[in-house]
């Protein structure tokens, strides 16, 4: 089962913040992050790149779907 | 190096090389940008305050947001976004413009200061850490202001195009009222009548408002990220400001440049240009810009460039630091080279008192 976590509306640093939380709490699950601007897409991916995860990027409608799986 | 490293790097090398500049062409010592100072010297110039000494349009704030607006659409990442606490945002604003007129100047202008030898600017930065330590602490326990809501294109473009008014008035200099003048207020003589010519300084906003909108830069951003997941980004561009403008400084006194006002590395606490060496205050002043800056999301230079970029609540934070800078002078609460006024020193104990209050009564809903 998938994390999913909703960081959509959130300042900086939240999203991250929120994102570094749900990994630290599921170590082996996949994460999805819900997120709506380029800057939280830009930094939760580097958070979750820089804990071992490879990101895909799925764009909804003015929103990105960040699926963080473990390992690349 | 990776892209994006690069540039952090780039935007804060070329604010500070932008900032020994400033100088050079006319802006006040240490203060090729401040946004606190130039904030203040634009409510002033708009007769919020009468402190005659500090009244000016300074073109590089217009620059700032009107460059975030451009990046904005340019990297299609302009976004109409606001009503995360609105009204809470405004009055943070007014508390960091306070603590930052009791230090004189903003977390930009603290490492310019710094990078002139300025000690004082040191003891700021320690208190700077601390406030932001404080708000790094609220954020691990919850803190939240709420979601942002997509709001119309029209309200993101508000502050932008009163920018351009701004300009207008300027350039215009239009007098409505000749024998008590206004409504337009230039200084005569003090720092708000040091300023480099309306162009340079109009296009050395436009390129950081760009560059800070491509790279994020956050001079609060970066301390607040190391301290909370040991992210070294945005402390790049912090560390690169320093660097350069120290640098900039000793390189212009090596090689003899003068210009209108010389910028130069001179170690020390007391005699600094518009600074005063009041150590508790430069500590507690900045502490509250610190702590406020989390509790707002970024530091005052942040607060531009997200306005300009469509975020309807840093334009109002942005709004805050205009009043706040007019509620400063007209309280007595804005220290001066002369020291720290009694009031301000209220202010400031107040104005953390809040802060700490907001970061304690805001949580996300479980």
């Amino acid at each position: 089962m998938a994390v999913e976590v909703d960081a959509r509306g959130l300042s900086c640093p939240l999203p991250v913040l929120k994102t570094k939380e749900a990994i630290t709490k599921n170590p082996n699950e996949e994460i999805i992050v819900l997120v709506d601007s380029q800057v939280s897409k830009k930094n939760v991916t580097r958070v979750a790149e820089s804990n071992g995860y490879s990101v895909k990027v799925e764009m909804l409608e003015d929103e990105f779907r960040l699926k963080c799986k473990k390992g690349d | 190096m990776k892209k994006e490293n690069i540039l952090i790097w780039l935007s804060g090398a070329v604010v500070g090389l932008l900032a020994v500049l400033l100088v050079l062409f006319g802006n006040p010592l240490n203060m090729g940008f401040c946004i606190a100072c130039f904030e203040r010297d634009i409510a002033g110039a708009l007769g919020l305050h009468r402190a005659a000494v500090v009244q000016y349009i300074r073109p590089e704030i217009l620059g700032i947001v009107l460059g975030a607006f451009i990046a904005g659409y340019v990297g299609k990442e302009f976004r109409p976004e606001g009503g995360s606490s609105t009204i809470t945002r405004f009055f943070l604003g007014i508390l960091v413009m306070v603590g930052a007129l009791v230090f004189l100047g903003c977390p930009l202008r603290m490492m310019i200061r710094l990078g002139g030898g300025d000690l004082n600017a040191l003891v700021a930065l320690i208190g700077f850490i601390a406030g932001i330590a404080v708000g790094v602490y609220f954020l691990k326990s919850g803190f939240d202001l709420g979601r942002a809501r997509e709001q119309r294109t029209f309200s993101a473009w508000v502050l932008p195009i009163v920018m351009v008014g701004l300009l207008l008035l300027l350039i215009l200099a239009p007098v409505f009222n000749p024998d008590a003048g206004g409504p337009i207020f230039f200084s005569a003589e003090g720092p708000g009548a040091q300023h480099a010519a309306v162009a340079l300084a109009l296009i050395a906003g436009l390129l950081v408002g760009y560059l800070a909108q491509r790279s994020r830069l956050c001079l609060a951003g970066g301390t607040r990220d190391w301290l909370l997941i040991k992210d070294s980004y945005l402390i790049k561009g912090f560390i690169a400001i320093l660097a350069v403008v120290l640098i900039g400084n000793i390189l212009v006194g090596v090689l003899g440049i003068t210009g209108v006002n010389t910028p130069a590395f001179n170690l020390g606490f007391e005699g600094q240009p518009v600074a005063h060496a009041v150590h508790l205050w430069n500590f507690l002043g900045m502490a509250l810009v610190g702590l406020g800056s989390i509790l707002l999301g970024g530091c005052p230079l942040r607060q531009l460039v997200l306005a300009g970029n469509g975020n309807t609540d840093s334009a109002v934070a942005v709004l805050g630091m205009i009043i706040g800078a007019a509620i400063s002078h007209n309280f007595m609460l804005a220290a001066s080279p002369k020291g720290v006024p009694d009031f301000a020193k209220y202010a400031v104990i107040g104005g953390l008192i809040i802060c700490l209050a907001v970061g304690a009564l805001n949580r996300e809903k479980a």
